[in-house]
């Protein structure tokens, strides 16, 4: 099923009467997701992506726009008569009740013409275990399982009843970081076998990255960017989606562009046609480096990093916002060991930004 | 641990309250045990010089006295009565006080009023709600007028007024007038300590509860009651321990005479029992309360072994 944002807005007054300082926690979000997708609402704490989530169960009200499900219009149905599978960020399961129980509960809240015979019901939740393979552990108490099969256990809780979506609220972040990827990989299954439309929050980005369908892109309630994960990569539209995106994080450099020629300091590094004279923000993803001894881009060598696979230099360079500029190169290519390391540029790999508003300036 | 050399002075920090629980804990126990078995033990004779006989008697003597009989039946009526009443009706107000916003914090107080006030007071107050002025039992023709609060409701809706408490009143309106003070005394204590309980359960239980659709009774007695299982258990333990010492409720409302005029003594309990006793049959006194602790000290181990089966820590 698809879910339609329209000009979704979360505002939430402020506690003291005299003072006014109301916290727009989302604002203005228009956004169609398409059936069946997973859809990863990324952003750093503090974004609105948990609120977004929260607005679509049915757990908050939004303070204006429109949620509709399918062509059905949801904003003013409570959470109860929605339908949709929560799965919260601490699992939220009930302590006192078994896997099984727990797994039970929302068949057994079924009433009227819903209401399913007892063997129905306990083979559909057998059902949900096996494809969370928690099927061993049903008599279980939650306090007496892992945090990934807690995890396990929240989303065949949200599944059992067949929702048309499921959410997902930080699911990975109680993890370790091996079990992290591993349950990753187990969403991202689970919801290719259900087909059910899935929408999870995360403030990871590699974790957004690399199940997500599509990636919404946050920052205080505002929405930078919709896209695929390799577009939004590729394509940033700012500065922040610039720097949210990407491991290890985009080199990012004060420049100026004057004769249609971009400056990291004093060396010309590439050409941009049709950009007009102006300060910039210069970002270079770390694989937009060439190792070239006559390339025009001078960084003073810090350290090389081998990974196998990837040499990873390590330099710095006056121009450069953060601390060191970090290149990634194919391991054939030998760094020699010296005082500097010279670059050129691969264009697709180097974004310019406005100095004023951040935005991208397009070459 | 406390190193060896600095022992004595933990010792000597613990001194005092040793020494207070030693003199007016431990050696009432001993010396209670040491009465108890004591044929007929008197002080007063005991103080001149004569000695008693060891034996069983003060215990047979108890527990063949119809008159304890009494006093425990009484005992065991109000607390079977008031401990389920008030527990249930605590855990409702307190969910209901929960759930509700602004008024909370007024509501919270008025309900905890009977906690800081005397119940010898609140005994008073409602001994006089439930009074009745002249007689309903004499002739037609004799005016009746009633006095108590509760009567008047009781008229205004056009019943009988009832004899609760005053002369000639039934034993089971004396009994309902108790459980009613005893629930209304103890309920501020118990929402205190389920409310505590309830404000401490985390949110996201409910929030799951109402995405899964649950109805309010559902959430009520499928996550709230056993996520305050702990509380509900500590609440009905104390409450049983607290009941079979009542005393002080019944003098409230109906004095020391523990009854209503004409038939003093039927509402006595067990503690009112011992107290008869203490003056004159120390050995009899004693006795009783070891029978008390005995019956307390069962029920409570009836209680940990089922909440232990029900509870979910």
């Amino acid at each position: 099923m698809k879910i339609v944002l329209q000009n979704l807005t979360k505002i939430f007054p402020s506690r003291n009467k005299k003072v006014k300082d109301e916290v727009v926690a989302v604002s203005d979000f228009t956004f169609t997701i398409p059936d069946g997708k997973l859809i990863g609402l990324l952003g750093p704490s503090g974004c609105g992506k948990s609120t977004t989530l929260y607005m679509i169960s049915g757990l908050q009200k939004p303070s204006g726009g429109k949620i509709f499900f399918g062509d059905d219009d949801v904003t003013e149905l409570s959470a109860e008569n929605r339908g949709v599978g929560l799965v919260f960020q601490n699992y939220a399961l009930y302590p006192h009740m078994t896997v099984k129980q727990n797994i039970l509960f929302p068949l057994q809240n079924l009433k009227g013409a819903d209401k399913l015979p007892k063997e129905e019901m306990i083979e559909r939740a057998y059902t949900a275990a096996k494809l969370v393979q928690i099927d061993n552990l049903m008599d279980r108490k939650p306090s007496e399982l892992s945090g990934g099969q807690q995890q396990r256990v929240a989303i065949a809780r949200a599944l059992v009843k067949m929702p048309k979506v499921l959410l997902l609220d930080e699911p990975l972040s109680n993890l370790d970081a091996r079990l992290r990827l591993q349950t990753r990989e187990e969403i991202r299954r689970i919801q290719k076998e259900t087909g059910i439309t899935t929408i999870f929050v995360t403030h990871d980005q590699e974790e957004a990255m690399s199940i997500s369908d599509l990636i919404v892109v946050m920052k205080l309630g505002v929405v930078q960017q919709i896209g695929a994960p390799q577009e939004v990569y590729d394509d940033p539209t700012n500065l922040f989606v610039a720097k949210f995106l990407g491991t290890p994080p985009i080199n990012v450099f004060e420049g100026k562009v004057e004769g249609e020629k971009l400056y990291i300091g004093d060396a010309a590094v590439l050409d941009v046609p049709g950009v007009s004279d102006q300060p910039v923000t210069v970002g270079i993803r770390p694989e937009g480096f060439n190792l070239d001894p006559n390339g025009a881009f001078v960084c003073k060598l810090q350290n090389v990093e081998v990974m196998g696979r990837d040499v990873s230099i390590v330099s710095t360079n006056e121009a450069s916002l953060n601390p060191v500029v970090r290149s990634i190169i194919n391991a054939d290519n030998k760094v020699e060991a010296s005082e500097t390391v010279t670059f050129s540029l691969k264009p697709h790999k180097v974004f310019l930004f406005s100095k004023e508003d951040e935005s991208r300036i397009y070459f | 641990m406390v190193e060896s050399k600095h022992k004595w002075k933990a010792w000597l920090y613990l001194a005092p309250a040793i020494i207070l629980l030693l003199i007016f804990t431990v050696w009432p126990i001993i010396n209670t045990l040491h009465m108890s078995v004591q044929e007929g033990f008197n002080q007063a004779q005991a103080n001149i010089g004569v000695t008693f006989d060891y034996g069983f008697g003060n215990f047979q003597n108890v527990i063949e006295y119809d008159y304890f009989k009494d006093c425990l039946f009484n005992t065991i009526l109000l607390c079977v009565l008031t401990v389920p009443i008030s527990t249930i009706l605590a855990l409702v107000i307190a969910v209901c006080l929960n759930s509700i916003g602004p008024l909370s914090r007024f509501l919270q107080t008025i309900y905890f009023l009977p906690y800081v006030t005397n119940s010898i007071a609140i005994g008073m107050v409602f001994a006089a709600m439930f009074n009745m002025v002249g007689n309903n039992f004499g002739n037609e023709n004799e005016l009746v007028i009633t006095a108590g609060i509760i009567n008047n409701v009781i008229e205004f809706f056009g019943g009988d007024p009832i004899n609760w408490i005053n002369a000639g009143s039934s034993y089971w309106a004396n009994i309902t007038v108790m459980v009613v003070y005893i629930v209304w005394n103890a309920l501020p204590f118990k929402i205190l300590i389920l409310l505590g309980g309830l404000q401490s359960v985390n949110k996201q239980y409910y929030d799951a509860a109402k995405v899964d659709g649950t109805s309010r009774f559902r959430v009520f007695s499928k996550i709230t009651v056993p996520l305050l299982s702990p509380m509900i258990a500590y609440v009905v333990i104390t409450g049983f321990i607290g009941g079979f010492k009542e005393y002080s409720s019944i003098v409230g409302i109906f004095g020391e005479k523990m009854g209503p005029t004409g038939d003093a003594r039927r509402l006595n309990t067990m503690v009112g029992f011992i107290y008869d006793a203490i003056d004159t049959q120390q050995g009899r006194a004693s006795a009783a309360a070891l029978i008390l602790f005995g019956i307390i000290f069962v029920v409570t181990l009836i209680n940990l072994a089922v909440s232990k089966k029900k509870t979910h820590y």
